[in-house]
């Protein structure tokens, strides 16, 4: 391992403060294993799964299990000594650029508080929807397949979070892409959800441009992709740097890949229509890998986006795209029918309050709701996908009653609404309150023409509506799907224990994942998150603050309240049920806007419709033009090949012929048969021969 | 020793036997003149060993081996000639044109 180096970085904290990390050692140096092993359970899947006992599950499960276990391990080191290091293996070279800066490229692992954050995310929620995978996916035709998709897309995210440089955060990204690729289209015998595949995948793309730019700007004016040489950069100030320059644009670009990733409006379209995979997908996509990319990105570059003079003049773009996300997209929950749409417009939700938080500068908050996120909602989709294995539909006006039939789901999926609402003192409650709290500290984030205090105050207001909302919709979805009379078919029944312990070992964290970073009284979320190379020198809330806790809580509660009267007295159809309809409101949430029909229509056709018809006159007049063309020489040619071919050779070839067949002729009259003329021949010649030799 | 009679005499045999090989129109007749040039080269074998002083007689000898490879082929050859007159109730050489095929 001689081509191994370590940085040995020195802790670079902003404001005049010092802090010692440890290098982590033995720990962190193997810390590579954890990208790998799902990686490498990848291939084995695909070449060994399908003789293996246990069809590839086996490999995906235990690769994800010792990532869970490698993570907390970690986790409990970070806390007792913060550790920063950052591994890298030199694999080649792209020679320097005109500045002299040498660009080389590396495969690394990052091992710090923030991608120790996202191994215990990805880890510990991947073990589990792994193990509840097995249960629902059981008998599925591509069993072993879906595994090894499965692996890489946990692979993938671990790729991308391990990543010291931007290079391979974006190899990561897109193993990460092509894996939700994979799985969105498992079923891809029907049309639509290969379509929701291609269209997650390609909607991706238009945001990975945008990554690819920024990765671009950022790498060429610091002179390196490695994250730690960024923030180094960063930390000498704006005055004589290069980045500052550009950093605007730079920083707007990485927002629109991260936007991608993340869903945030308007590029959010992609999200709701990737619910046509298996539900384990959903649930891991909606929690640990995939949407939390993007987040994570701006968390990884944070300092950029928090540093004057820097891209902290991106912020207030940041904060309005998530207020206009989290809020948006909730309205559309209330009106979804098919229960993973609710929890998937309540997932774009809930990544606005993320992103809302972020571009507030409030780095903790927003990840600790990433944290706390993960965990209900990939209960409440895992408790999802036991009521669809039960009912065979999607629909929630095909479900009702269930908490008679299934109380392990009912009850779990309680627990992760009630988490998701923000009710005390479960998980959502205290990283949600953290996000309204780092709000307040915002105002002073903004110039006054970007909006100041009222912005910030703005925001704040909006995310309480949305806490009322997120409430509201939830109880609708609880109160369609568990209470009232059920109206689908056959007789539901609970799910396999394989299915079921999955989702109590998530409720149980969903209600405690929240108590690690109690304001004022536990901080090692706060603490563990502090370990980085640069601080990110966010505002976090020292004590709880009183009265948003109580305005929060009152939101959630009067959501809760508005759903209960609306939606719990259970009515037989459809119509009777959603007969609160408000005239414009309703058609415009029902068409989600009609983003997509913009996309499709003002977008795509018009794109796609000249596009079509200049290829077909392409086609008609140029390549026809070519090879009729083409054809003509090709004719021409022949007809001289052939006079050719008829003259010249078949000339000399008779021609040949006729001249062996002549001379045959002629030798054939000495051919005579006779005996003794053959022997007076041979006399003959024999005398010549004698009587030259005399004479010469 | 003076050996030209010799000599003559067996110049004078082989082309008598040449003559009768080309000029001859029965088998029998062909084979016998044949057997007349065996003699000639039977000759002058025994004429140059004498001439020559051979201490190990090697022409007598060879004429010795030419004669008895004479006596066999001359059997065939009325075999063959016996046959033929059988098949063809001729043995005229001008008419055994079979070759030509």
């Amino acid at each position: 391992m001689s081509n191994v180096f370590t940085l040995a970085v020195p802790s670079l904290l902003a404001a005049g403060e010092t802090k010692e990390f440890t290098d982590g050692g033995a720990l962190a140096e193997w810390a590579w294993l954890i990208p790998v092993v799902p990686i490498v359970a990848t291939f084995a899947i695909v070449f060994f799964g399908k003789r293996s006992p246990l069809k590839g599950w086996g490999m995906a499960w235990g690769s994800m299990a010792f990532v869970a276990v490698y993570g907390i391990i970690l986790f409990f080191a970070n806390l007792n000594e913060g550790i920063t290091y950052e591994g890298a293996v030199a694999i080649g070279d792209w020679g320097a650029d005109g500045l002299g800066h040498a660009f080389g490229i590396e495969w690394g692992w990052m091992v710090d508080g923030l991608s120790i954050m996202m191994y215990v995310v990805v880890g510990v929620v991947g073990v589990l929807v792994f193990t509840y995978a097995k249960g629902y996916m059981e008998g599925d035709i591509r069993y072993t397949w879906f595994f090894a998709s499965f692996a890489l897309f946990g692979g993938g995210m671990l790729v991308l979070v391990s990543a010291p440089n931007l290079i391979q955060l974006i190899v990561g990204w897109e193993l990460v892409g092509v894996a939700s690729w994979l799985l969105i289209g498992h079923y891809w015998e029907e049309h639509e959800n290969s379509s929701a595949a291609i269209k997650a995948f390609l909607v991706n793309k238009v945001a990975d441009v945008g990554l690819f730019i920024g990765a671009i700007i950022i790498g060429l004016s610091v002179g390196s992709f490695r994250f730690s040489a960024i923030m180094e950069h960063i930390s000498h100030g704006a005055d004589h740097s290069t980045l500052a320059q550009f950093s605007f644009w730079a920083g707007v670009a990485i927002f629109i890949g991260a936007m991608g990733k993340s869903a945030q409006f308007p590029l959010h379209v992609w999200l709701p229509d990737a619910m046509a995979g298996p539900t384990p997908v959903s649930a891991l996509m909606h929690a640990a890998t995939m949407v939390t990319a993007g987040v994570y990105l701006i968390g990884r570059l944070f300092p950029f986006y928090n540093t004057p003079g820097f891209a902290d003049d991106v912020r207030w773009i940041i904060i309005i795209i998530g207020t206009l996300t989290l809020f948006l997209t909730g309205l559309i929950a209330l009106v979804a029918d098919d229960i993973k749409k609710v929890l998937a417009y309540s997932t774009l939700s809930q990544l606005g309050y993320m992103v809302v938080a972020m571009g507030a500068g409030a780095y903790t908050a927003g990840l600790f709701h990433l944290f706390t996120h993960a965990f209900f909602k990939s209960l409440l989709f895992l408790g999802a996908g036991s009521v669809i294995h039960a009912v065979h539909s999607n629909n929630m006006s095909d479900m009702g009653g269930l908490r008679k039939y299934m109380p392990q789901t009912y009850w779990t999926f309680m627990v992760g609404s009630l988490a998701l609402a923000g009710i005390f003192p479960l998980a959502g409650f205290w990283s949600k309150d953290e996000i309204l709290a780092s709000l307040q500290y915002a105002g002073g984030n903004y110039t006054t023409a970007q909006g100041g205090d009222a912005l910030a105050n703005f925001v704040l207001v909006v995310a309480i509506a949305g806490a009322f909302v997120t409430a509201f919709y939830m109880t609708r979805a609880v109160s369609l799907t568990f209470f009232g009379t059920y109206k689908g078919h056959g007789h539901p029944h609970e799910s396999p224990k394989i299915m079921t312990y999955p989702l109590i070992a998530l409720a149980s964290l969903s209600a405690v994942a929240g108590l690690i970073n109690m304001p004022g009284i536990t901080s090692w979320f706060t603490k563990a998150l502090e370990a980085r190379f640069l601080a990110p020198g966010d505002h976090h809330a020292e004590g709880l603050v009183i009265s948003l806790a109580i305005i929060g809580t009152l939101a959630a509660v009067g959501g809760i309240t508005a759903g209960y009267f609306l939606w719990f007295a259970d009515k037989g159809t459809q119509q009777e049920r959603d007969k609160f309809r408000i005239p414009v409101l309703y058609p415009l949430l029902e068409n989600k806007y009609y983003i997509d029909d913009f996309y499709m229509n003002g977008i795509i056709r018009p794109i796609r419709g000249p596009v079509a018809r200049a290829v077909d006159w392409f086609n008609g007049h140029i390549i026809d033009l070519a090879l009729n063309g083409a054809g003509l020489v090709a004719i021409k040619a022949a007809k001289v090949v052939y006079w050719f071919d008829q003259r010249g050779v078949d000339g000399a070839i008779n021609a040949s012929a006729a001249a062996a067949g002549g001379t045959g002729g002629l030798l054939r009259l000495l051919q005579t048969g006779r005996v003794q003329q053959y022997a007076f021949l041979i006399v003959a010649g024999t005398v010549i021969l004698v009587a030259g030799f005399l004479v010469f | 020793m003076l050996i030209n009679q010799f000599l003559l005499l067996g110049a004078a045999l082989f082309s008598l036997g040449v003559y009768g090989v080309l000029s001859r129109r029965n088998a029998v007749l062909v084979l016998l003149s044949v057997e007349v040039m065996l003699a000639a080269v039977n000759l002058n074998l025994v004429v140059f060993d004498r001439a020559h002083q051979d201490v190990v007689a090697g022409g007598q000898v060879f004429s010795l081996f030419v004669m008895a490879v004479a006596a066999a082929e001359v059997g065939i050859g009325l075999a063959i000639v016996l046959l033929i007159f059988r098949n063809r109730r001729s043995a005229n050489v001008d008419e055994l044109d079979l070759m030509k095929l």
